[in-house]
């Protein structure tokens, strides 16, 4: 034996991949889609579905009553207003963002599987971006499927359909606006707390206790006569933001106390929500660009 | 209880960045009593609002799932409970001592912060501000026992925990009136009222809410330690 002939690699007749290789977009999108399923347990353990399936159905089912009541007792108008909805039941929502936004971000991290992500050619930026996509469509699927069932039932009885339909729209509009807005501030918490149970601690407390304090805040001003203290005291919680932001831009009626006061205040609503969305997305990609791939 | 499991428990739950939500909590509450005395002054009724609506509604559930579920949860989650539970130590003291880790905690952390924000709202008067620390003590301790539970029987023991304090306590006591009398937060109101007089409502009587308190906790702790027995531990998914 030569010395030349050590360390040969023997071509022992495996055949190479010769197919396409999908690129970046197709990465981002299968993350998507993944993640997408995953809010719901699809494609995980049955332990997993249980969560979301049951927040879904009771999200749902307070939507189906007031279909049949709407049905049952002939009323002319909806009882609860389509954009309404999402703050009666707010505390669902909450739940749902606090137990799905650590399930798509937290175990990626706990688990260091961040690494396999971005050793392949997936940017950190695509990585946030799916995630975040990913959870705005999983919060609109919570959000809009009870109005639907609303606007069914609302058809159904022979509500003005036109009218209808316009309110459903404006509906999912607002749906849209608190799920970009509640699927920003969620992960961004979620991202930083990794541990198990932390996370869904943390986010469930920011979301809740802001709202709990403004709405005690809204509720004493407002005795107090001070209803400009009231209205831009909805500032400071996610849910009241959105709802303000609703109030003004969709002509929807304020579920707090007051909503914000004319033209001056939708604007500071508006520029407070986008500074709120701009701020989180960006220290999530932020959060994103620190983490090790080793 | 085991004066070790104690102090490591204590250093655990403090430790890590759960002690900055357990300081943050308090620490919206006593802002907020200091703004509304600013805003509203001295009011009986606006103090019963602030720490009816907002310190034994929001804030002592959150408080008792957080430690309730902290102490003794994340160690069954990644599986260091092992060695815990390969101690010469019955897995009732284990419980025992886990829950007055948490039990510490809930007062530091949500039972002094109301009597704190009590005071500031409106002084000694009408003994809202000790009818109300008392009430949230007892709800705390009572949510710690069964949030201890639930983190022995269950993986998902912080959402059902939700499900439990915001749905079954809020949403749903707000519209079905039974509801409300099996819920802490009424139990717990029966103690406050007793004390702070009868502008405080409640749903159950003393007798009953205090009843149910010590059944719920006696019950709950000695259902934990049985149950810490035969645990068996699942990986995660």
């Amino acid at each position: 034996m030569s010395a030349d002939q050590t360390g040969v690699i023997h071509d022992i007749g495996y055949r190479h991949y010769t197919g396409p290789r999908l690129g970046r977009g197709a990465i981002v999108r299968a993350l998507f889609v993944q993640s997408l399923r995953g809010a719901y347990g699809l494609g995980r353990s049955a332990k997993s579905k249980v969560m979301p399936i049951l927040l879904l159905v009771i999200m749902c089912v307070p939507a189906l009553v007031i279909a049949a009541v709407v049905n049952g007792f002939k009323l002319t108008a909806q009882p609860v207003p389509y954009t309404r909805y999402a703050v009666v039941l707010l505390a669902v929502v909450a739940i749902f963002v606090a137990a799905q936004s650590p399930q798509m971000v937290s175990r990626d991290l706990r688990f260091r599987l961040t690494s396999l992500y971005f050793s392949r050619p997936l940017g950190r930026l695509d990585y946030v971006l799916a995630k975040y996509a990913a959870m705005v469509c999983a919060l609109l699927l919570l959000l809009v499927s009870p109005l639907v069932i609303l606007y069914g039932g609302g058809l159904l009885a022979r509500l003005p359909a036109g009218a209808e339909t316009r309110h459903f729209l404006l509906g999912a509009v607002g749906a849209v606006f608190f799920a970009v807005v509640l699927a920003a501030v969620g992960l961004l918490i979620a991202a930083f707390t990794p541990r198990r149970g932390l996370g869904v601690a943390a986010v469930i407390a920011v979301l809740l206790v802001t709202y709990s304090g403004v709405s005690v805040v809204q509720g004493i001003a407002q005795d107090q006569g001070q209803d400009t203290v009231a209205a831009y005291a909805g500032l400071f919680s996610p849910f009241t933001l959105v709802d303000g932001v609703q109030v003004w831009l969709l002509n929807a009626r304020p579920s707090s106390p007051v909503g914000p006061p004319g033209t001056t205040g939708g604007l500071v609503f508006l520029a407070t929500t986008l500074a709120l969305l701009a701020g989180s997305f960006g220290l999530l990609v932020l959060r994103y660009r620190k983490v090790s791939i080793s | 209880m085991n004066a070790t499991v104690l102090r490591l428990s204590l250093r655990g739950l403090l430790g890590r960045r759960r002690a900055l939500l357990l300081l943050l909590l308090p620490g919206v509450l006593l802002l907020l009593a200091v703004v509304i005395r600013l805003l509203a002054g001295s009011d009986e009724g606006v103090t019963r609002t602030l720490l009816g609506a907002f310190a034994l509604g929001t804030l002592v559930p959150l408080l008792g799932l957080i430690t309730g579920t902290g102490v003794l949860g994340p160690e069954i989650d990644d599986g260091s409970v092992v060695y815990l539970l390969a101690k010469p130590i019955s897995r009732p003291v284990i419980v025992r001592s886990k829950l007055m880790v948490a039990i510490i905690a809930v007062t530091v952390f949500a039972a002094l912060p109301t009597l704190l924000a009590g005071l500031i709202m409106s002084g000694l008067a009408g003994g809202l501000a000790v009818g109300y620390a008392v009430g949230a003590l007892v709800a705390g301790v009572a949510y710690c026992a069964l949030f201890l539970l639930l983190s022995v029987l269950t993986r998902n023991a912080v959402i059902v925990g939700l499900l439990y304090a915001l749905i079954w306590e809020t949403v749903l006591g707000g519209y079905v009136p039974g509801a409300q009398k099996l819920s802490v937060q009424q139990w717990a109101l029966a103690v406050t009222r007793w004390i702070a007089g009868s502008e405080v409502r409640s749903a159950v009587g003393l007798p009953v809410g205090v009843v149910l308190l010590v059944v719920l906790f006696a019950g709950s702790t000695w259902y934990a330690g049985r149950r810490l027995s035969t645990l068996t531990l699942t990986s995660d998914e």
